[in-house]
């Protein structure tokens, strides 16, 4: 695999323009639900209980009580709350991601990410978020890094493997690249941006250095691979700036929850603000939300 | 494909725009000597804008009396730091008004509202901070300890590419400098000077400091003519510029040319390729390709150019032709039907002369003048459109095997305004940087402007440089 080189300042420039794409009209309406649609609705939290994980299954079901919204992608909890969020969820269509081994951090020996991942799909995941080796990708380890992958996505079999690559720390927009190359060739389903439990997160030139390993892949391979950016999305203005940099470099077969997810827990609350202006034209009461 | 549906965003400001303009000279609008006033068109609906003033040698000669008057008694005479406050008048007046020029800009030019409003209004408003900085220095920095000598009234005539941008260029380090100035915008975009004659009378400046006659060739070559100008500064086609030094030729009026160019675009297989190819996009393709130093021949290292000819077309294809002022628009209206006919024309010439023509695939608005993103591949360097500057958003592009090979081909042309490089490695980059005749070399990037960092050519893209100190040594004795 040749080491593709990422020019930080072109980058940089062309995310911004990309992301200041001026999204009106019926393109907002459209995205905004297809944005709803994409959203794996996450709480990663140490406060996390069985009551607060039911009632985030209980608003991915139905967003906006009373209103046409879409239920969301997916949620994303800890292993522990897989089997309480899968008797939750019993009945929809909405599939459940757990993030596994070792999560955040990935500092564990790989039986006990192994036996992490086990848990989560025995307790029924769809979907399995994994973390990389961070030290062993930046100290010059990728074989390991690569073979981590392969060995977790073997025992997902053809459950779905988002491999996050928390990019805020690996230093370079080419590292970043680099890492986008190893987890597709190693057998990631979806590459996905960060934990969101460290400062740097999904940023704009971040998504478009992704997006465009995904179109390189998809070149070389003819597969078309996922992705996911977390951390950090809190804004429609936000979403909408990162479906444009997806339209624009993968295209329309991204522009689904097959392909596409947003990890994120607030910005659902002001998609559905901005969902009401469009149809109402105006801003409903923020108290008319629910917060969970 | 489809990525171009997004939903109209069309940018909602209206400039205030008047039926009539006369012409800007000694602080007052004045109708022409002639009474004759020329429709300005907008570009992308072939509809008229407004009606302006046509001024003759009678106009010029008024003009020049007026800033000459102004040099005498206000200008030069006054403390640079008072000259420095009128300066950051105008630039906070640019920036308070962006949006409204941008507008008129997009309106009268056919460039997208998006470039106009991130990219000439803000740099035009630099020019004028940068410049406004400079003037109660350039005693202590430039000739240290001796009061620097301005030159007098100071002529300027500016294309119709970037309208407001390139007045700007002269006229804020003319200024700056001591100097008074007679503007003339190009017949197809005058509004955006005219607006600036309107700041200016806003921002108080003193009576005949800042002239601008609009009008045509005829207009321009009145002003070049005129005995009493001191300095003339000239951005536009090689033609005309040849013309203009020929007028000038034994007179001790100084010059400076910015004429065409055919900027090589290199990429070396080393090259970050997906940014090299937003960058080879936005050398040829930014603002309709009518940019002096458009990245117009790209030189591709053999090894990728399967590749990278793929990957330009699947991006051209991408690109929103339409509206210009819709906020998604990446490619406006082409300046004026006869641009377009120029384009046109050189466009055949490629493909009767053997090269093979690659077209974005896209609609075009039934009115407007409207130019599909476009490059050449198998093109020869004997050929017409590898060496006459087309003006316009047609690329071509041309293959080499070593550096060696790169920069023969790249300096295998008359003009010498810039260059593009993009290679990975720092020490290839410089080194073929250097051997690269042009005015400027753009390292892994392209068309960045900055008013501390100098522009201008060699050979045939003209003399004498703009911006940064090199450029105000231009304004000065």
């Amino acid at each position: 695999m040749t080491q593709v080189c990422v020019d930080a300042v072109m980058l940089e420039s062309r995310a911004s323009e990309l992301a200041a794409r001026s999204i009106k009209g019926e393109t907002k309406s459209a995205w905004i639900d297809l944005a709803i649609s994409c959203i794996d609705l996450t709480t990663l939290e140490g406060r996390d209980s069985p009551g607060r994980v039911r009632s985030l299954c209980a608003k991915a079901r139905t967003p906006l009580p009373g209103s046409d919204a879409p239920s969301v992608a997916a949620v994303c909890v800890y292993p522990n709350f897989v089997g309480i969020a899968r008797r939750a969820l019993e009945g929809s269509a909405l599939r459940i991601a757990s993030v596994a081994t070792a999560f955040p951090a990935g500092q564990a020996e790989l039986a006990v990410k192994l036996a992490d991942t086990e848990q989560a799909l025995e307790a029924g995941a769809d979907e399995i978020d994994m973390v990389i080796d961070r030290g062993a990708f930046l100290s010059g380890e990728e074989d390991r890094v690569a073979a981590e992958i392969a060995i977790i996505k073997k025992r997902c079999g053809d459950r779905h493997l988002k491999v996050i690559l928390e990019t805020g720390e690996l230093g370079s927009y080419t590292a970043i690249r680099r890492a986008c190359d190893l987890a597709l060739e190693a057998g990631a389903d979806t590459i996905k941006s960060s934990t969101g439990k460290i400062g740097t997160n999904a940023t704009f030139p971040t998504a478009l250095a992704m997006c465009d390993a995904l179109a390189a892949f998809f070149r070389r391979t003819g597969v078309r691979r996922g992705l996911k950016l977390a951390g950090g999305i809190r804004t429609t203005k936000q979403a909408l700036g990162y479906l444009a940099i997806l339209n624009e470099t993968l295209g329309a077969p991204w522009l689904a929850s097959e392909r596409f997810r947003l990890g994120a827990s607030a910005l659902l609350d002001d998609l559905l603000m901005q969902r009401e202006r469009m149809r109402t034209g105006h801003y409903t009461r923020p108290e008319r939300i629910p917060k969970d | 494909m489809n990525s171009s549906a997004y939903a109209p965003a069309l940018e909602g400001t209206r400039p205030i725009i008047r039926t009539e303009y006369g012409l800007f000279i000694g602080g007052k609008w004045h109708a022409p000597q002639s009474g004759r006033y020329d429709e300005t068109i907008d570009p992308a609906h072939e509809t008229a804008i407004a009606r302006v003033a046509y001024g003759g040698p009678e106009d010029i000669a008024r003009a020049i009396r007026s800033a000459r008057k102004a040099y005498e008694r206000w200008w030069a005479p006054m403390k640079p730091a008072t000259r420095a406050k009128y300066l950051f008048r105008i630039a906070r007046a640019i920036t308070e008004r962006s949006r409204e020029i941008a507008v008129l800009e997009s309106m009268d030019g056919g460039k997208p509202i998006r470039e106009a409003r991130d990219f000439d209004v803000p740099t035009a408003a630099a020019h004028f901070f940068y410049h406004a900085g400079w003037a109660d220095k350039l005693e202590w920095v430039l000739r240290a300890g001796r009061a620097p000598q301005p030159l007098g009234v100071c002529g300027a005539i500016v294309p119709w590419n970037f309208p407001l941008l390139m007045a700007a260029w002269k006229i804020a380090p003319a200024l700056a400098c001591g100097n008074t100035v007679v503007l003339k915008p190009a017949e197809t975009t005058p509004l955006t000077a005219l607006l600036l004659a309107q700041i200016a009378q806003d921002a108080d400046l003193p009576p005949g400091v800042l002239n601008v006659v609009t009008g045509d060739g005829a207009t321009g070559a009145s002003l070049v003519a005129h005995p009493g100008l001191d300095k003339l500064a000239f951005t536009g086609s090689t033609e005309v510029g040849r013309e203009i030094a020929r007028a000038l030729a034994g007179r001790s009026t100084r010059l400076t040319l910015e004429l065409g160019g055919k900027a090589a675009h290199i990429v070396f297989a080393d090259a970050p390729l997906d940014q090299a190819i937003e960058g080879v996009v936005r050398g040829i393709y930014f603002n309709q390709g009518h940019v002096c130093c458009a990245g117009s021949r790209l030189l591709v290292e053999e090894s990728i150019l399967d590749e990278t000819v793929a990957r330009l077309q699947q991006r051209i294809d991408r690109l929103r032709i339409g509206d210009p002022l819709d906020k998604n628009t990446d490619i406006g209206a082409v300046n004026s039907r006869a641009q377009l006919e120029r384009i046109d024309e050189l466009v055949r010439s490629g493909v009767e002369q053997g090269a093979t023509l690659v077209q974005q695939r896209c609609d075009l608005p039934e009115r407007g003048y409207f130019y599909r993103a476009s490059f050449f591949t198998n093109v020869q360097s004997s050929h017409r459109i590898a060496r006459e500057e087309i003006f316009g958003p047609v690329l071509a592009v041309m293959t080499f095997r070593t550096p060696e090979e790169a920069i023969e081909k790249a300096n295998d042309t008359p003009y010498g305004l810039s260059a593009g490089v993009w290679t990975e490695r720092g020490s290839k980059n410089m080194a073929v940087a250097q051997q690269l005749k042009a005015g400027v070399v753009w390292c892994n990037t392209y068309n960045r402007f900055d008013p501390a960092s100098p522009f201008g050519g060699f050979r045939e893209s003209g003399f004498g440089r703009e911006g940064g100190i090199h450029g105000l040594t231009e304004y000065l004795a």
